[in-house]
């Protein structure tokens, strides 16, 4: 394991037992990460999402990953707050102004085809707003 | 020199030569305006984007016994029964029955005209609700049923304003967000909304509407349809370029087209968040190279076409016609304008991308010998201009 600092995104899923547990204060204060959170939906007695990104040491980002294995917690450490259905979007471009930061953009300029960066996307849902077509949609 | 007769001769011996709006201009770059007059035979232009004024008829066929409905709904989504006893109307921006529209400012508008005409073009199980004040020749009260666009007699879209010559940019001067049918605007000028495929739309590579009439044929949303009427609100008077080209809206057309001909993936539901409902359309519109002026009028490009930039929060609803700029679609597609030397963040609702995949499919379809041209039996007049809705004191 490198000694290099990363960054990853990671989702949480939150089953209805474990919702109240401080996951995130063990992150911090165990396992030596920053924590960043975009967008939580954690209401006692009932299931719950956080979107975060966490940096650190490859080998604390593995070792954080682990300790929230040990909880009945689901991580999805592709990003999936956010989903972009390429078969809705009519590539208008309506949403690429109002995302904050480019991870909608026009990806090629004689087509106006437009491209999704998930990394980029800090789940402002911006985008959700605005779609006519309802192409973006939140997983929670 | 050529007619629309040796055209679409070409075009059944399968040797026509058809380009998109989106190659003539480098082409003709290329090869002069007079070579290249005598070898093209038509340039496809199109556009996709919401077109408020567009809705269908159906027709149900009768129900035994038989009901003529004096109120339906199809989808819980009001339709016209004022026609005749089992002929609806279904317009695109209609709302669904219990949408608190904006209520609850910004309202959602999720599902309505528009999403119900996407879904019959889909092939999707549709719900028919009824009424009927009955009569001696029909006698049923209510009905309630369910079909999709298979059972129907006819599923004719008309639509009485389509293909918008050219448009507004919209922005917002005031000092809180708003929500038109030009998207969300954001407060203090933050950003811009434009809709038109610019090079690429119809209205624009024939702006004195020489080839483009009534009668015209069109590939609207998949299905060969045509040109009937000049659409509502055409006002080809207002101000040009010194090229040609309208600097605001202008002409516009009034399509038909079989529905069931069409495909779900040219005609979609849009949902204007705190407006309402709307349908985006894909519409192609075949130009045939009669001669070089008509070619070289198909070679404009975004840096020739000016766009109007207008208020949304005062001067368009208070219709008081001012203009604050006007922008080229070169510009606009860069992302970014310059508005009284600030600089503003662009958007777009009109879809280049789809607008170029209905050119190239219209283009395949030409170079097939599967869509002829028709020549137009009527013009489009080219010297009207709108008129206001005057509220007088009764007469």
């Amino acid at each position: 394991m490198s000694e290099t600092v990363t960054k990853k995104k990671w989702m949480l899923f939150f089953p209805k037992c474990d919702s109240e547990k401080p996951i995130i204060y063990h992150l911090v204060k165990d396992h030596n990460l920053v924590v960043s959170v975009f967008r939580a939906k954690v209401t006692p007695e009932e299931e719950g999402y956080l979107v975060l990104d966490v940096t650190g040491t490859e080998a604390d980002i593995q070792r954080g990953m682990d300790f929230v294995r040990t909880f009945d917690v689901t991580i999805n450490d592709t990003g999936k707050g956010v989903n972009r259905d390429t078969n809705r979007c009519t590539h208008c471009g309506h949403c690429v102004a109002h995302c904050p930061t480019g991870a909608l953009y026009i990806a090629n300029r004689a087509t106006r085809e437009v491209g999704y960066n998930e990394a980029d996307c800090i789940e402002c849902l911006a985008c959700i707003r605005v779609c006519g077509y309802a192409a973006c949609a939140s997983t929670f | 020199m050529k007619t629309y007769q040796q055209i679409n001769d070409r075009i059944s011996s399968g040797k026509a030569v058809v380009l998109t709006a989106d190659e003539i201009m480098d082409y003709v770059d290329e090869k002069g305006v007079e070579a290249a007059a005598q070898e093209v035979d038509v340039v496809t232009t199109a556009t996709f984007g919401p077109m408020c004024s567009s809705g269908c008829f159906l027709n149900f066929g009768h129900s035994k016994p038989k009901i003529r409905m004096s109120e339906a709904w199809v989808e819980d989504v009001l339709v016209y029964t004022g026609v005749a006893a089992v002929d609806i109307y279904l317009g695109a921006t209609e709302t669904r029955h219990g949408d608190p529209c904006n209520m609850y400012y910004p309202g959602e508008f999720r599902y309505g005209g528009g999403h119900v005409i996407e879904d019959l073009v889909a092939g999707k199980t549709l719900q028919l609700f009824a009424l009927s004040y009955g009569t001696d020749c029909y006698p049923l009260r209510e009905m309630r049923t369910y079909f999709t666009i298979h059972d129907l007699n006819q599923a004719i879209m008309v639509n009485p304003r389509n293909c918008y010559q050219n448009y507004n940019v919209a922005i917002n001067d005031s000092e809180k967000p708003i929500y038109t049918y030009m998207g969300t605007l954001e407060a203090k000028r933050k950003n811009a909304n434009y809709c038109s495929a610019g090079q690429l739309s119809p209205l624009l590579n024939d702006p004195y509407y020489e080839t483009i009439g009534v009668g015209t044929k069109v590939w609207l949303a998949g299905a060969q349809g045509h040109v009937y009427a000049e659409g509502t609100q055409h006002a080809g008077g207002g101000p040009r370029t010194p090229g040609g080209v309208p600097m605001g809206g202008a002409g516009t057309l009034a399509l038909t087209g079989d529905m069931k001909r069409m495909r779900p993936e040219f005609v979609r539901g849009v949902s204007f968040r705190g407006y309402g409902i709307s349908v985006g359309l894909g519409v192609g519109v075949p130009i045939p190279i009669l001669n070089e002026e008509i070619l070289r009028r198909t070679c404009v490009r975004d840096r020739d076409i000016l766009a109007p930039v207008v208020d949304y929060s005062n001067e368009y609803p208070q219709n008081t016609g001012k203009v604050i700029c006007h922008v080229s679609y070169e510009q606009l597609r860069s992302g970014e304008i310059e508005v009284e030397g600030e600089k503003v963040i662009v958007g777009s609702l009109s879809s280049y991308y789809k607008a170029l995949e209905v050119a190239n499919l219209l283009a395949d379809e030409i170079r097939r010998g599967d869509f002829h041209l028709a020549e137009p039996i009527a013009p489009l007049p080219k010297d009207t201009v709108m008129k206001p809705l005057v509220a007088r004191e009764k007469p």
